[in-house]
């Protein structure tokens, strides 16, 4: 479904990723995990298509398209959906007509027709239920005055709502109580179908106490510098990254937290 | 992301595409020779059958204009128009006098349903009375039967004056002098139509009213004048829409419009100006200079502007109020959008004279392309205006860096007990919030029309419904091809 190879990303001159490689398949839940500054958030974006970043060399194959071709609207309604670690606002523009337009561009992109308005606040409701996101954040604008949780669960809402096929969701668990989290979770669990796949940036072994990955990796200074199952997140929670940068071979001082 | 050439290429396609109101269409009219003189004035008043009052005031009102000196203080930029090149009166030729849409103009009432105006009485917007104007005449009001039954007067301004005109003579003038201004004097030497509303005391107009003007003759500068009389303890919500056809010379739109609310009455003017704006090089488009003027004449009266200003290629605009009555309340809504070449200078007046007048000003400036956007207000308390108290908030978005955004607030206190305050705010559309919208699969012309339709969404929502949601799509298409 995703297939990244040896992409390296700068940003003014700046390299973050440096020889990324990654092969997600449909059906799989993916972890990445790594400490602050390594390029989680860097990746996502990428994926995503925000251009303020420059993509030195690589390939990103999604569904055997280019991806890096692709222009971002174009990669979000063709099933792609970015989680953000920092989700905007949008004051004035209520989350009723945000959801609609973006729903509506899609079906169109399929040729499908427009919702109605009955259709439309059916799918609502449902979709609602899921993530226990309650009216009144729905029926405020984008984000504003949203706390940090329901910003995130904002997130996983539309999510559910835009139903994607690979979903990047960058560090939703950060700063969640226990029942957000579980929300969060519950989300990406409902999601999860033969067809579709995950892909889960954390910083934290918490979250993957609800949603079990298929993999863990790890991403450090930009690339992955180790990957296995489960297992591996437990044993970075106990362990810290300092392991990791020793095993890699990495003798650099340990990354300053932001 | 797309090269500089393309963009370019996508701007004109678009700039000319989304004006769906840029045709033109041949109707039969009969226009006065070209240029300005005493004799078209009397030409105009003769055609018109006008009372003799009227001609004596249009030709004051030419004799004034002629000692003036056409203003440049507006932070517009624009080339000199010549006044004897300008036609002062064209008139579809199906005339003088219509008395069932059968007699109108297949090919006119063809434009009308072009414009989404339906003018057969059956289909009309239910709720929602409209005078129509092409070029310089009134082609048909609708609903005026109904009115009248209240006492409710709404029709062409040339028909008030065969009907009524002692209530013109009377009111005429009073709110916006043919003194005022360049432009104010050149309107009231060559008008040629508008609209007129009059309710009596105590009578709620059951139904929104409103004037769809729309140039159509070439090189025909368009001067119509609007006047509407709340009697006290009455109400009104007027509308008026503005559309042109696509040209590449420059046109004149020079309108009066004045406004007097009695004791205890209320009006709310709301305007969606979509004049033809010029190309994405700036050719073409019009020139649309117009006061606007209401006076809170009784105690306990309220006006209030709402604008939609998307059109035109210059304008300079600053409808007004005059707060006479004690505890009467102005109201100045206003979005104003300036894309490719256009300019705009438009603000409002609140001149506080009563005991405990209140004004509110919001105004929404968005600049794309090459564009100018400026506000210009005043805020002026007289010495009797106590407790008076006014809020402005001018708020200045940016797309791109070619376009300019300016604001100039004058502030006049003229005693110790006003509170008078002035917010001001200059932003730049943002990039995290376009990108946000395109990662839920949002083009960049969605994006930018709704976070557009979130920043103006204050004054939008003051709008009567009906016209709403067409400023909301206008708002969007104005700014197509603006950013990317
Ligand atoms: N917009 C930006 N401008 C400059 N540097 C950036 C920008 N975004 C990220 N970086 C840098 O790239 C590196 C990786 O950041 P990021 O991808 O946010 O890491 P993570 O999400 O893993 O914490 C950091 O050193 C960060 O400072
Ligand atoms: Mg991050």
């Amino acid at each position: 479904m995703l297939k990244i190879k040896d992409l390296n990303v700068s940003i003014n001159g700046k390299k973050i990723l440096k020889g990324f490689n990654l092969e997600v398949n449909a059906g799989e839940v993916h972890a990445i995990m790594g400490p602050n500054g390594s390029g989680k958030s860097t990746l996502a974006s990428v994926i995503a298509g925000r251009d303020i970043f420059t993509v030195d060399s690589g390939e990103v194959t999604y569904m055997g398209k280019n991806l890096l071709d692709m222009p971002p609207d174009e990669r979000a309604k063709e099933g792609l959906f970015l989680g953000f670690q920092y989700p905007v606002e949008i004051p004035g523009v209520s989350m009723i007509n945000f959801m609609r337009t973006a729903i509506n561009e899609k079906r169109k992109h399929y040729g499908l027709e427009p919702l109605t308005g009955m259709e439309f606040m059916k799918l609502m409701e449902e979709k609602k239920k899921i993530v226990e996101i309650q009216s009144k954040l729905t029926n405020r604008s984008v984000n504003e005055g949203f706390s940090g949780g329901e910003k995130k669960k904002n997130e996983i809402f539309q999510m559910a709502f835009l139903e994607p096929k690979l979903a990047i969701l960058d560090e939703t668990d950060s700063g969640l109580d226990i029942d957000a989290l579980k929300v969060v979770a519950n989300g990406v669990n409902a999601l999860k179908k033969p067809d579709n796949a995950s892909v889960v940036i954390t910083h934290y072994q918490r979250l993957l106490d609800y949603i079990v990955p298929d993999f863990v990796h790890v991403l450090y200074d930009g690339r992955i510098v180790k990957s296995g199952s489960k297992e591996l997140a437990i044993e970075l929670e106990e362990k810290g990254y300092e392991w990791i940068k020793k095993e890699a071979g990495i003798n650099e001082k340990a990354e300053s937290t932001e | 992301m797309a090269a500089a050439e393309d963009s370019n290429n996508n701007l004109k396609e678009l700039a000319e595409k989304d004006y769906k109101y840029g045709f033109y269409t041949e109707i039969e009219s009969e226009s006065a020779p070209k240029g300005l003189s005493e004799e078209i004035i009397r030409y105009i008043s003769k055609k018109k059958n006008e009372p003799e009052f009227m001609l004596e005031f249009r030709l004051k009102a030419y004799r004034h204009w002629l000692t003036l000196k056409e203003p440049d203080w507006a932070h517009v930029d624009y080339q000199k128009i010549d006044y004897q090149d300008l036609i002062y009166y064209s008139a579809p030729k199906k005339k003088p006098k219509i008395e069932s849409l059968d007699e109108v103009d297949p090919d006119l009432l063809e434009t009308f349903n072009k414009l989404g105006i339906p003018l057969e009485e059956q289909k009309a917007l239910s709720g929602v009375a409209v005078d129509a104007v092409i070029d310089s005449v009134s082609v048909k009001t609708t609903f005026q039967a109904e009115l009248a039954e209240k006492g409710i007067i709404f029709c062409s301004f040339s028909e008030a004056l065969q009907k009524h005109p002692e209530l013109i003579k009377k009111h005429m003038g009073t709110v916006v002098p043919y003194t005022d201004n360049f432009f104010a004097a050149l309107n009231s030497a060559v008008f040629s139509d508008g609209s007129f509303c009059y309710i009596p005391k105590g009578v709620k107009c059951p139904m929104e009213l409103s004037t769809y003007f729309r140039i159509n003759a070439a090189n025909t500068g368009q001067f119509e004048r609007t006047l509407i009389i709340a009697e006290e303890g009455s109400y009104v919500s007027y509308m008026e829409g503005c559309t042109a056809p696509i040209r590449d010379e420059n046109q004149l739109h020079a309108a009066i419009v004045e406004i007097i609310a009695h004791k205890d009455a209320e009006v709310k003017y709301s305007t969606v100006q979509n004049w033809w704006p010029g190309n994405y090089e700036g050719k073409g488009g019009v020139y649309n200079f117009v006061t606007k003027r209401g006076v809170c004449e009784g105690d306990n009266s309220k006006i209030s502007w709402t604008q939609v200003e998307t059109g035109s290629a210059v304008t300079w605009k600053y409808p007004s109020l005059i707060l006479k009555g004690d505890n009467s309340a102005g109201e100045f809504y206003s979005v104003a959008v300036t894309n490719n070449y256009q300019q705009a200078d438009t603000g409002t007046k609140m001149i506080h004279l009563g005991k405990n007048t209140s004004s509110t000003i919001i105004s929404k400036g968005i600049s794309a392309g090459y564009s100018n956007n400026s506000y210009r207000g005043l805020v002026k308390t007289a010495k009797k205006a106590i407790n008076a108290r006014n809020f402005s908030q001018c708020d200045s978005l940016l797309l791109g860096d070619k376009c300019g955004a300016h604001t100039f607030p004058y502030i006049e206190a003229g005693n110790k007990s006003s509170v008078i305050e002035h917010e001001a705010t200059t932003s730049k559309i943002s990039e995290d919030q376009l990108f946000y919208c395109l990662q839920r699969g949002i083009d960049m012309e969605s994006a930018i029309g709704l976070i557009v339709n979130g920043y103006a969404k204050d004054v939008l929502s003051k709008l009567p419904m009906e016209f709403a949601v067409e400023a909301q799509k206008l708002l969007a298409i104005s700014l197509e091809g603006s950013v990317g």
